[in-house]
Order: C-alpha cells, then structure tokens, then sequence
C-alpha cells in the first residue's frame, strides 16, 4: 500500500525543487523588515503628535501662552503666573488626558482582539457606567472622600464585575449582537443602579455634583488626581500590553489559539483585570469618558493593518491624540457654560459607531470575518 | 506493529454537558502515519482528537513521546500536537505569512516580524510544503477557499510537531483541493509525522490512510487498513450503507453506495 505513495512523494519533490526552497527563506524576512519600518514610522509621528498636542494642552485656556513659553515654564523660567498656570493648572490636566487616552485606546483594542470583534470597546460594554456607580455609591454612602483611594477602588471593582459578567453572559466565540446586547444590558443595569443612588440621595448638592461628575471632565483636577489615577491606569497598561501577542494567535480562534499554547481562561482574567484597573482608575478622577476605545483601534486599522498585537500601542497614542485633542475643543468651542469633555466624546463617537454597525452589517449575523 | 507507538491512549473517556461523548478508548500509533479518523456525525470524532490534544478535559491516559500528557505544560502540549481545527476560521485578514508564522508559537516566537532564523527556516519549509510561499503577502481574507485551506496547513506545519491532528480539512474544497491537501498530509507522513485526519470521505481514507479508526456512539469499533476496518459488516452496522469496492492503479477504491434499510 506504501508504494504508490512513495511515488508520489518522489514526483512531488521533485515539482518542488530545492532551489525554490532557498529562495523563499530570504524573501520572508525581507518581506518583515519593509512593513515594520513602516509601522515605526507611523507610530513615531503618533508621538510627535501627542507631544505637540500636549504642548498645545499647556498653552490654550483663558491665558494663551506661546510653545516657546509653555517649555520655558515647564523648565522653571518665564513668570510665576505662567509657571502656576502651566505647572499647577494646565500639566496635570494634561497627563490625565495623555494617561486616561492611552488607556482607553489600550483597553479598545485589547477587547476587540479578545473577542475578535471590530466593535468591542470598554463604553460599549457598560465599564466606564459600571465603574462611574461603584464611585458614586461610595460617595452617596459617604463612605470616604472623594479624594481618597477608596473611590479609585470602588471603580475598579465596578468595572471588573461588568466585563466579568458581560464575558460570562456572551459565553464562548461570542458572535457580535450577543457582545452588544448584553453591553447594552449591562450599561443600561449601571445607569439605573446610579440613578437610584442620587435618587435616594438626601443631599440635592451632591446630586448635582454627581451628575456633573457623570458627565466626564479634566477640569480643576490636581496632582493628587494624577496620583490616584496614574498608578491603576499604568498597571492595567502593563496588564494588557504584555498579552498582546496572544491576541494575534486568537486570530484563528480559541480552539487553535489554545492548541498553540495559549492559556485562554488566564487571558480572559488578564484582560478583564487590566481593563478594570485602567478604566476604573480613569473613571475615579474624570468621570465617564467614552467612545475613545472604540475610535482609536480603528482610526489606526487603515495605517498599521488588521493585526491586533501591532495594533495596541498605536491605539494608545491615537487614544492620547483623541483624548488631548477633545480637551482642547472644550476650551476653544464658544459656549455660555463650559463643555464636558465626556459629553464631546460621546456626541462624536456614537454616530461613528452608527457608521461601523452600518459598515459591519454583514458579519452583525455571524460576528465572524471569514 | 513492529514499531514503538508514539501515541497511546488508554481508556479515554470525555462527558461533555453531562453526556458521555467518548467511551473508554484505546489505540496505539506510530509516526510516520497517516490514520484517518471516520464515523457517523455525533460519533465523538472531534472530541476524540480534542481529547488526544489536551484540549478538553478526559478521563483515561494519553502517553505522546513516552511522556504523559498530564504532566507536560500547556508550551509543552502545543510542540508536540499541531492541531487544525474545522472551517480554517481567522477572525482578522492578516498576511498569509504572519498566519503561518504563529505555527512557531509555542517555539516562543512570539513576535512574525521578529523571527529567529531557525523560525523563518520552519516557516519556509511550511510555505513550501503547502505550497503557499506565492501567497505570503496577501490577506487570508481575500484568497479562495482551496488556498486558504493550504496556509491553514502551511501553518500547522510550522509547528514541526510529531502529531499532527487534522479536524476535517478537506470539507467544503473541491475535488482537486480535497487530492492536494490529502496528498501534502500523505507527504508529512511519509516524512516521519504521525498525521491523524477527521474524514467522511470514506473514498480519501481508504486511497490516502495507513490505518483507518471507526468511531461509533463514541466508541472505537474498528481499526486496521482501510479494507480491514471497514469491512462489510462495519459499513452496515456504523454507516448503514453498502459499498462498492473496487482496486484501482494498486489504491484501494471504496464508494459508499446504497442506503440500508434495515
């Protein structure tokens, strides 16, 4: 029975020919060096383009200093109102934005690759609503200041609960409209959970300050925000960016990604720490800021390609660009009372979520890009 | 069997949702063959080679390499078995080459564009045994379904794995992709590798198998060459058909033919 087989491979080899298999191993590095320079270049001018617009953060507001004077104060020189106004007002109104940005976009594009889904994003999942009731139970309750780390904490745990939940519910190869309803559930139960505190509230002045808070801003914050946020904002950071390679398996789906050494149900746990500690840290100190995750992975699909592994750090910076870029709106749009930052998120990005569902119309029934 | 069997399983048994898809199986395979794996849907065909893998959790022993499975690690497991599930699913229109490439995962090169030059020497070698090295740049995505069925091979073969479980791979190919990729997984055997392959086609496995398994309501009840184990009595009893035998340029030839009615 081997012998018909035994020719076969004979004729086989000899169709193939050595000289082809000598010429392919030098064309596929070759092939690597070209898109990952490509790649690096992209993401440098991300990060000429956070530095400036973070510059620009320092200089814009009620008194517009030049560049020139934004780095002279920054370096100790120049007057002391421009050093108070750069250093104590401006810069950690910046690094929040800089910070909870890169997080947001960080946190899109590790869920999207998770769940191998184009239109997964904290906001969409009901993290940053679930986050934002853990905080506001804690204040209601007037069980800490809101100064303290309890707030932070109660945020994370709020926010882990609702990915938790939401991966549990959607179970296992979820397809698309499963993902987005039990969001929309679990977002809509955090809505009613917090309008229920402030409903219960005795104290109508610290339901407006809630409600306001809800709204999403960088305003008045201090260092000691950055202090509060910063620390859970990095880890979760470090948490999703050091799976990022396992998303790339997941690409052929849990089953094959498992069967190459991918530890899926210890993924699952890292990615929903990560993103709790990173947008309950951010939700603590600016409120509910959403739609950044969303956008950022795919602003960033048409230059890096589809990859979700080489997608996370230019999501990041396109996250920080975003974020940066719609604080400085809020100080430039004329209005009669000041603009949310979380409000002019939201009033852009749903409508290009309205774009991506008409875009992924198709696959909506099967949640597979086949 | 002269031979020292490579992989061995000895009462494996799998209950999934409180339903026993798999009982007490036994077997004995050498590298170097291929054996297909055939039987009614819902025999337990897949889980079986799930089981194999390690991918879903079963009583009983699996040796692979004089090792027990139990005990390798997750890394371990994903050397030994390459596995290839149905349909050749990839959620994201990555190059060809990068699909390939995560073959060499549990290599640890983690990383398509940072290989090591023994890694891009595998994924090479996968390319060109499959036959896609034409195809590296472009998107999955976009190549028809005969040649996306040749880079999801390409990429099991960049794993070098003794064992290499294949889920169906010639569902839903035409006839002439149905010969190639039986005839690339017939070469991996011919090369050392010990190739298990998911089939209904009664036909493929009887040309192309060295040993052909008959799972039946989760049990195994045949095993031997393709005549042996699917003799007469067998096709009647686990497929309820009659076949037409036949030999044909020294391959055997088996056509299921009528429907049984008893």
């Amino acid at each position: 029975m081997l012998v018909p087989h035994l020719n076969r491979c004979k004729s086989m080899g000899k169709a193939i020919g050595p000289w082809r298999i000598k010429m392919s191993i030098p064309n596929v590095i070759a092939d690597i060096g070209a898109g990952s320079r490509r790649r690096s270049g992209i993401a440098a001018a991300l990060v000429v383009l956070v530095a400036a617009l973070f510059l620009a953060s320092l200089g814009i507001g009620p008194v517009r200093l030049s560049p020139l004077a934004v780095v002279d104060a920054l370096s100790g020189g120049g007057t002391d109102v421009a050093q108070v106004i750069v250093r104590e007002i401006r810069l950690p109104r910046a690094v929040l934005a800089l910070a909870i940005g890169a997080m947001l976009g960080l946190s899109g594009a590790a869920l999207q690759g998770l769940l191998r889904n184009p239109l997964a994003a904290p906001s969409l999942f009901g993290a940053p609503q679930s986050a934002a009731f853990g905080a506001v139970l804690i204040i209601a309750l007037g069980l800490a200041d809101v100064r303290s780390y309890a707030l932070p904490l109660a945020a994370i745990a709020a926010a882990f609960v609702s990915v938790f939940m939401l991966l549990v519910i959607s179970g296992r190869n979820a397809g698309l409209l499963i993902l987005i309803l039990a969001g929309l559930a679990l977002s809509s139960l955090a809505g009613a959970a917090t309008a229920l505190v402030m409903n219960l509230s005795s104290n109508p002045f610290l339901v407006l300050e809630i409600a306001f808070w809800l709204l999403g801003s960088l305003e008045d914050r201090s260092f000691h925000h950055v202090m509060l946020a910063l620390p859970f904002i990095v880890a979760g950071a470090i948490i999703l960016f050091s799976q990022r390679n396992a998303f790339r398996v997941l690409s052929l789906g849990e089953e094959a990604a498992q069967s190459l050494g991918v530890d899926i149900a210890r993924l699952r746990l890292w990615v929903i720490s990560g993103v709790a500690l990173g947008v309950g840290g951010a939700v603590a100190v600016s409120g509910t800021i959403g739609f950044i995750g969303l956008v950022a992975p795919h602003l960033m699909r048409p230059l890096i390609g589809q990859d979700p592994a080489r997608l996370m750090l230019p999501s990041a910076l396109a996250g920080s660009a975003l974020l940066l870029a719609a604080d400085i709106a809020v100080r430039i749009i004329p209005s009669t009372s000041d603009i949310k930052v979380g409000v002019l998120t939201s009033i852009i990005g749903v409508p290009f979520f309205l774009y991506l569902i008409m875009r992924e119309r198709r696959s909506l029934s099967s949640g597979v890009v086949a | 069997m002269t031979e020292q069997a490579f992989l061995t399983a000895q009462g494996l048994s799998v209950t999934l949702g409180g339903r026993g898809v798999l009982h007490d199986v036994s077997l004995a395979l050498s590298t170097g063959h291929l054996v297909a794996l055939v039987g009614p849907n819902g025999a337990g065909k897949t889980t079986l080679l799930r089981a194999l893998a390690g991918l879903v959790a079963s009583e009983g022993v699996v040796f692979v390499g004089g090792s027990a499975l139990s005990a390798l690690s997750l890394r371990e497991r994903a050397r030994r078995f390459a596995y290839l599930p149905q349909g050749h699913i990839v959620h994201w229109p990555l190059p060809a080459r990068d699909i390939v490439a995560l073959g060499r995962y549990p290599h640890g090169a983690t990383d398509p564009a940072r290989l090591t030059p023994r890694d891009a020497e595998a994924v090479g070698r996968a390319m060109q045994a499959a036959d896609v090295v034409d195809l590296g740049e472009r998107a999955v995505t976009e190549l028809s379904g005969g040649e996306r069925s040749r880079v999801a091979l390409a990429r099991v073969f960049a794993v070098e794995a003794p064992v290499i479980l294949a889920d169906e791979p010639t569902s839903s190919l035409d006839p002439r992709h149905q010969l190639d990729v039986m005839r690339t997984l017939r070469v991996a055997a011919y090369e050392g590798t010990l190739v298990i392959v998911v089939t209904h086609d009664l036909g493929l496995a009887a040309r192309f198998a060295d040993q052909v398994l008959v799972l039946s309501n989760g049990r195994l009840v045949s095993q031997g060459t393709a005549d042996a184990a699917l003799s007469d009595q067998v096709m009647a009893e686990v497929f309820r058909v009659s076949a037409y035998r036949a030999e044909y340029r020294h391959e055997a030839v088996i056509v299921p033919w009528d429907g049984n009615s008893g």
